[in-house]
């Protein structure tokens, strides 16, 4: 019997870890052609890409690509931008939208079901589609800054940063994860003398570690990738984000593919640090409050 | 400590109105449990005196101060809930000092009431430890610990115990008590096990449908239930009850029968009855005797017998056909399926105009 049992569950777990495994690979595969990409001149790139040899690192390998990109493009500066625009984004839409989405569980006020309802509603328009709106209102936005008061939010940092702090979808994440926290514990911090600031900093936020977790990723990727609204709102090259940046080796007849993808791997580091980063505060913070 | 007292509290949800009404009263120093079935609004009375939903009409007031509009935090009260609600992120000793330190007291005076505290709920062993590493009983400890902290006028305990098993239940009853006992604050209680009522409270009051239906001691509504609602929800086993007919009105007396019952006389308790109307005869299985030879007054046959130890429970399907429980000490058995006769004392009987 023992035995039986031991086989079955050496069994199960082949099994799984097959499947893992399996998946792993269709994920890794994009991600391995990068990187072996990276390191072959342009022609063997493009001869390898009929065969297996396209994921392997065989054939003449070297880091010009690297060094070659570099000197096209300020790579560096490229991801500074990017890094600078998203963190910042990521850390306001944390704090706005969880703030946003604390006063529609716990505070009652009227209208609210209402006002929920119409945000819900936004989920459905796709960026695109405000752009062109959204590019005038930028353009004649006040500012005061160095100089003085202006108009005008083209060609900068805030630019690529204010308009995706709030989005519906993280405050739709952030309601049902408060939704699913105890009400008891919402009450008796209140019976308590908490201060619904106080309730926010000190019960709400710490137990959210796994929906700030999800919320940070969905957001870092989304504004991370931004392509499109950069490209219109930005024009000095200072403040340019990495999507944009790919610019500079496709608009020419003969594409450097050894380049690109030297510069795709260097690009894609920060995302796989961020990733990486979060998914041990989500695992650390579901294991420890045990609230799901 | 303070005084507690309800006037025509009402309280409605949209076009539901759940409390119609109460009146209650709350000595300094009291200890007042609210009964009730399931639904009946106990909650929902408790949580309106802390503050936690809003007062339809009528007033709250606490310490002679009229509280309607208050804050939970400035009513002067501690609410211990069914579910703990203690915080998981935080150690015992956190949770226990979590109102201290957001109303910014002195590391002092928090290590001192918390050690405090812990000592009376003999918990010192546990307050480095989190929630999670915690037994129900402890952590209802802990919940019981954060709000003695505060030095409370009154404490709410909102059905504490009715997720721990029966053993750790009657521990913790007992230190409750104990708790009651050593603070002198007032408490109110909310639960529906009658045996936390009875034990616990100097005072119960017994709600159904969100409107009072008796306050007393204890043993008032033991022995004086108002109505037959309060008469059949305490006691275990519950009050028998016997549809009788009203023969005659005899000044303080009444006299009643049934098919199964003969002709006897009752205290009337004040109620007015009229000749010929249909009442309930109320009498506690404990106050049912067998009788000798076929004098008695209730007549039927023992359809089961069930020894519990402590007292032997009869179950007796009346010559007419209702059922009668019969409780008797521990060493009396019948045989199931004897005919038999039953006797009480008239004087512990309660006879009600209504009928169940
Ligand atoms: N937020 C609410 N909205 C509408 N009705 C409610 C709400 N809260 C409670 N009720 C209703 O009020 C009544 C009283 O509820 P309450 O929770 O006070 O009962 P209870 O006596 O505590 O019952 P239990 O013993 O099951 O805890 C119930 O009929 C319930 O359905
Ligand atoms: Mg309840």
């Amino acid at each position: 019997m023992a035995t039986v049992t031991a086989d079955n569950r050496g069994l199960r777990l082949a099994t799984r870890y097959a499947v893992l495994i399996l998946i792993a690979i269709i994920f890794i595969f994009p991600l391995l052609f990068m990187v072996m990409s990276s390191l072959k001149p342009s022609a063997q790139l493009l001869a390898d890409t009929k065969s297996l040899r396209a994921f392997l690192p065989v054939g003449d390998l070297s880091f010009d690509n690297y060094t070659d990109a570099f000197v096209r493009a300020p790579i560096g500066l490229f991801v500074f931008n990017s890094v600078l625009v998203t963190g910042i984004t990521v850390l306001f839409c944390i704090f706005v939208c969880s703030l946003a989405a604390f006063a529609f569980v716990f505070i009652d006020w009227g209208g609210k079901t209402i006002i929920f309802s119409i945000l819900l509603a936004t989920l459905i328009i796709p960026y695109e589609t405000i752009f062109i709106p959204l590019l005038l209102m930028a353009s004649q936005l006040p500012w005061i800054g160095a100089e003085g008061f202006e108009i005008g939010w083209l060609n900068s940092y805030r630019v690529q940063i204010v308009p995706f702090i709030a989005d519906a979808l993280s405050i739709f994440l952030f309601v049902q994860f408060f939704k699913d926290l105890p009400k008891e514990l919402i009450e008796a911090s209140r019976v308590e003398g908490a201060s619904w600031w106080t309730i926010y900093r000190k019960v709400v936020m710490p137990l959210s570690g796994p929906v700030i977790a999800t919320a940070a990723i969905l957001k870092f990727l989304f504004m991370y990738n931004q392509y499109l609204w950069p490209l219109m709102v930005v024009q000095e090259e200072g403040i340019r984000p990495v999507m944009v940046g790919l610019g500079y080796f496709t608009d020419q007849l003969n594409v450097p593919w050894g380049e690109v993808m030297a510069y795709l791997t260097v690009i894609t580091v920060p995302v796989l640090a961020f990733y990486l980063a979060l998914q041990r505060v989500f695992i650390a913070s579901v294991a420890s409050t045990g609230v799901k | 400590m303070a005084t507690v007292k309800l006037r025509d509290v009402k309280k409605s949800y949209g076009s539901v109105e759940v409390i119609k009404g109460v009146d209650i009263d709350i000595n300094d120093g009291e200890f007042v449990v609210f009964v009730g079935p399931s639904g009946c609004g106990k909650s929902t009375l408790l949580r309106m005196i802390a503050g936690l939903e809003d007062i339809t009409s009528g007033t709250l007031e606490i310490d002679g101060q009229v509280v309607n509009d208050l804050e939970p935090k400035n009513r002067g009260i501690a609410m211990v809930f069914q579910t703990y609600a203690i915080f998981p992120h935080m150690t015992v000793r956190e949770n226990v000092a979590f109102g201290l330190t957001i109303n910014k007291a002195s590391n002092e005076e928090k290590e001192k009431k918390v050690a405090e505290a812990a000592r009376v709920l003999q918990m010192e062993h546990l307050l480095d430890r989190r929630p999670s590493e915690l037994s129900g009983g402890q952590r209802q400890r802990v919940a019981i610990g954060r709000a003695i902290v505060r030095d409370p006028k009154v404490f709410l305990f909102d059905e504490p115990l009715s997720n721990l098993d029966a053993a750790l239940r009657m521990d913790m009853r007992m230190e409750i008590g104990k708790l009651h006992n050593s603070l002198a604050a007032s408490m109110i209680y909310v639960t529906h096990d009658q045996v936390e009522a009875m034990t616990l409270a100097d005072k119960i009051v017994v709600l159904k449908d969100g409107r009072v239906m008796q306050i007393g001691s204890p043993m008032e509504l033991y022995h004086e239930p108002a109505n037959l609602f309060v008469a059949g929800f305490l006691g275990a086993p519950s009050m028998n009850f016997i549809p009788v007919t009203v023969e005659a009105v005899e000044g303080e007396n009444i006299a009643i029968s049934s098919p199964s019952l003969d002709r006897i006389s009752v205290p009337g308790k004040g109620r007015s009855f009229t000749v010929g109307q249909t009442a309930t005869l109320g009498v506690r299985p404990q106050y049912i005797r067998p009788a000798s030879g076929d004098s008695g007054m209730l007549h039927g046959k023992v359809a089961l017998t069930e020894r519990l130890g402590s007292e032997t429970v009869v179950d007796v399907t009346l010559a007419s056909g209702g059922t009668l429980i019969v409780a008797l000490p521990e060493d009396k058995v019948l045989a199931e399926g004897t005919e038999t006769s039953f006797d009480f004392d008239p004087a512990q009987a309660h006879l009600f105009p209504e009928t169940p």
